[in-house]
């Protein structure tokens, strides 16, 4: 059971003058339970691209499918689909707007026509999932501070109970804890619930910690598409198309070059330490 | 020239009042509290702090779009309070924002650019002049009849950056400018405010929580809960890595890893701030060891 | 869908039209706008078909891209058509069930087919040749004499030129909220009347926040940048006439006296 892309290709304004393409020939499969990182820098088609994932968008050509059917087949029910993709837009802002937190989580489980009584176990289960305290609850969702938006706004997909997140730069604008809580809140949800998640981001230090793959698209192709440490030993083809690998990837490549015994794998601090210690004996 | 003051602040305060739906008073928080600093002409300072930490408001007080509860706030030697100046002191420390949307008026390029000279009432002619030098400081000049809705967000803030060089300021203020861009947007945008601040010599105040930005920094301030909690340049104050991580804050990856690393008895000294310093530190220490 | 709305958007090349002083045009597309319902027979409409195409070719506009305004026009000019078409009464042309197709009515349905066609054509290209600073600047400039009356004409014209820049980032914000909506399973599609408009709230209550938001901040960006009114401010482009535009407005005259001679009174 997976996602599977299939030769897609979306062309933005097509037969205007403007017509350019944002995905082109792509074929992924994203098999159950994987945490991977997207990422590209902005137009490099990956917002496109998550929302193919979902339905939102349809491909100019190629097919999708979710575990085994194409998901533009007539008699599809996309709506359902958006239950079981739960996709995070970038900015909470463009999706809260009920009086009270605890409400807006409700949003979503309602739409998909269950009863008071399961939405709201849905809605008070996601924002324990989130780690909300209960006092925020019933305040409204635009006193709250960035970080806590963005809790609230994956709150409101996770109620939906999804089998795949997709999260879209969901630290963009947070401080540097911010930015550490919410991805270890999204590392957190991936190994307790084991569902897939899939984060887009235009940082590699951001997702070296957490993630099991990285792809990388460029110009609406995927790049690379491998572990972390496979894909950071490219670093001079990312730093090309506008994108570095992380700090601790150059200090060891410089290493090495300076003749110290290090492996270049470490993608980390914390393993670049350990890299480094080994190399001096300690 | 780098010993003229540029702005000083004296025991700044700013209070507001929180009220309630119904409009009773809740309590009043304050989100500048006592700072007193002093930006000398021609220096890069960088102000951080996490969200709510009272940087933007400390910084809306430099363009006198604040006012200071208690305190003063001198820019230039005017003080923000006396209305006389209020003009004055607005050209002389232009403001960009952390929106790039928000704070472009114009429908074309060169338009925007004019704004504030147009507003200033500087002479048709001169506009130009100034429109063409500003775009070409900030490398957006072959972009000035471009529409702004087609630009990337780096290059949206170059436009506001020479929106307010057009100006003529002395002083720049940026409010998280680099926050809503991707990272190729955020190096053009720091290169730009380096080349002002180096080539054209005018004073930055840079306010960020992207430690990589303020590494050149000539001095930086960290501010958390509206008052001033650390200040120094940049290898002193990125030597205090557990501090600034109590301040919700972090340092670069390689300041981070020579931290570690000293942490387990490598003589690696503090403050670490480039990936060049600490490849040349751990090979000396290399070669004294083999 | 949001994307194909053209008012307002300007198209950048070079052309004779862009050059034009907004005055002009303004004054030439009010007078053309006045040339249509003037005209009530078959020449006067090829001579404002030929004016307008003459006008369409100077612009060097691509006509995709003027054609792209008339999709929002599409149900209107539809209504139209049919309302005159079933409802004017005269000579019986076809008759069937209930609705009866009159000589009177089809000449008055494509009577006004066409007015309004070119009605949105015409304003069309001047939206598209002029930017909108440029076009509150020339409104700014031909209201003047109002501000005897103290009417606020540079507070109005800085209002439509900032509305103006905003309505594509508005629309594109519109997109962004509804998929964000949608992949938490909104309908906006479907459902009666009554639904429907109640399953907008989620739409536009992040919307107007958003709109409130913007309007701060820019308010604030405006006087960071010594904005204070149209006191004492100096223009970047101010509007001189040229030669080319007293061409533009003879040329527009004689179309006018043509306009009324064939169009009103010969036939």
């Amino acid at each position: 059971m997976a996602i599977i892309l299939d030769h897609v290709s979306y062309i933005y304004d097509a037969d205007t003058a403007m017509a350019h393409a944002a995905l082109e020939d792509v074929s992924l499969t994203i098999p159950d339970g994987q945490f991977i990182g997207l990422i590209g820098h902005t137009g490099s088609g990956k917002s496109t691209l998550v929302q193919h994932l979902n339905g939102l968008m349809k491909p100019t050509s190629g097919n999708i499918f979710f575990n085994g059917k194409d998901i533009h087949d007539e008699d599809y029910d996309r709506k359902a689909l958006r239950a079981k993709v739960g996709l995070v837009f970038q900015y909470p802002e463009h999706q809260l707007f009920e009086a009270d937190v605890f409400s807006d989580v409700c949003f979503g489980p309602k739409n998909l026509g269950l009863s008071k009584k399961e939405t709201e176990l849905r809605a008070y289960e996601a924002l324990k999932q989130v780690g909300l305290e209960d006092a925020y609850f019933y305040q409204s969702p635009f006193d709250l501070s960035g970080g806590q938006k963005r809790r609230v706004a994956i709150a409101g997909v996770l109620a939906m109970k999804p089998e795949v997140l997709i999260l879209d730069e969901p630290t963009a604008g947070l401080d540097p804890r911010g930015r550490d809580e919410i991805l270890g809140l999204i590392s957190r949800l991936h190994s307790d619930t084991g569902m897939t998640v899939v984060l887009v981001s235009h940082s590699m230090e951001d997702v070296a910690n957490y993630v099991d793959r990285i792809i990388v698209m460029n110009k609406g192709h995927v790049a690379f598409d491998d572990v972390p440490r496979n894909v950071f030993r490219h670093y001079r083809e990312l730093e090309q198309i506008g994108l570095a690998a992380p700090q601790v990837t150059y200090v060891m490549q410089e290493l090495k070059a300076a003749g110290l015994d290090v492996s270049v794998d470490a993608t980390t601090v914390e393993e670049a330490r350990d890299e480094i210690l080994k190399a001096f004996h300690m | 020239m780098k010993n003229e003051e540029m702005l000083r602040t004296e025991n700044l305060t700013f209070e507001y009042i929180r009220r309630d739906e119904e409009g009773n008073v809740e309590g009043i928080t304050k989100a500048v509290d006592q700072v007193n600093l002093d930006v000398k002409r021609g220096e890069f300072i960088a102000i951080l702090g996490h969200n709510g930490s009272g940087k933007s408001t400390l910084a809306k007080h430099f363009n006198a779009l604040l006012y200071p509860t208690e305190g003063a706030v001198w820019v230039d030697g005017m003080n923000t309070q006396e209305d006389s100046h209020l003009w004055d002191i607005r050209q002389n420390a232009g403001m960009i924002f952390q929106n790039p949307d928000n704070q472009i008026i114009g429908q074309v390029v060169e338009e925007d650019v004019g704004f504030g000279p147009e507003n200033m009432g500087v002479p048709t002619q001169e506009i130009w002049q100034r429109v063409e030098e500003s775009l070409k400081a900030v490398g957006m000049y072959e972009y000035r009849k471009a529409s702004p809705n087609h630009l990337s967000g780096g290059q949206k803030q170059r436009v506001s950056i020479a929106g307010v060089i057009a100006m003529h300021p002395k002083c720049i203020i940026m409010d998280e400018p680099t926050a809503m861009l991707d990272p190729n947007g955020r190096k053009e945008v720091i290169r730009a405010a380096r080349a002002l601040n180096e080539v054209e010599g005018i004073t930055i105040i840079l306010i960020t929580h992207y430690m990589e930005e303020v590494i050149y920094a000539d001095r930086i301030f960290v501010m958390d809960q509206g008052h001033v909690e650390m200040q120094g340049t940049p290898r002193e104050i990125f030597s205090q890595v557990e501090r600034l991580k109590e301040l919700r804050l972090d340092v670069p990856q390689v300041t981070l890893l020579a931290y570690e690393l000293k942490k387990r008895g490598l003589p690696v000294p503090d403050g670490i701030l480039t990936r060049k310093e600490l490849v040349d530190v751990l090979t000396r220490i290399y070669a004294q060891q083999t | 869908m949001l994307k194909d709305i053209t008012l307002g958007q300007y198209y950048q090349t070079e052309s004779k039209i862009h050059k034009l002083d907004p005055r002009v045009k303004i004054v030439a597309t009010l007078l053309f706008i006045i040339s249509l319902f003037v005209a009530d027979n078959f020449t006067g409409y090829v001579i404002a078909a030929a004016f307008l195409t003459l006008e369409i070719r100077m612009s060097h506009v691509p006509l995709k891209f003027i054609m792209r305004g008339m999709k929002t026009i599409f149900f209107l000019l539809l209504i139209t058509v049919v309302f005159n078409l079933f409802l004017t009464p005269g000579t019986a042309l076809v008759h069937f069930w209930k609705l009866t197709i009159t000589m009177e009515g089809l000449k008055l349905a494509t009577m006004m087919a066409v007015r309004l066609v070119f009605l949105i054509l015409g304003s069309s290209v001047m939206t598209l040749t002029t930017t909108p600073n440029h076009l509150t600047d020339g409104l700014e400039s031909l209201m003047n004499p109002l501000k005897k009356l103290h009417v606020p004409v540079h507070e109005i014209s800085m209002m439509m030129s900032i509305a103006l820049r905003f309505i594509p980032i508005l629309l594109e914000e519109t997109d962004k909220i509804m998929k964000a909506q949608m992949a938490r399973g909104a309908d906006f599609e479907s459902g009666s009347v009554i639904r429907r408009a109640k399953n907008l709230v989620p739409l536009l209550v992040p919307l107007f926040i958003s709109a409130f938001r913007r309007a701060n901040d820019l308010a604030m960006a405006m006087e960071a940048r010594c904005y204070r009114g149209g006191e004492g401010r100096t223009k970047m482009k101010p509007l001189i006439y040229r030669k080319r535009d007293a061409v533009a407005y003879l040329t527009v005259l004689g179309y006018m006296v043509l306009m009324v001679v064939f169009g009103k009174i010969l036939f």
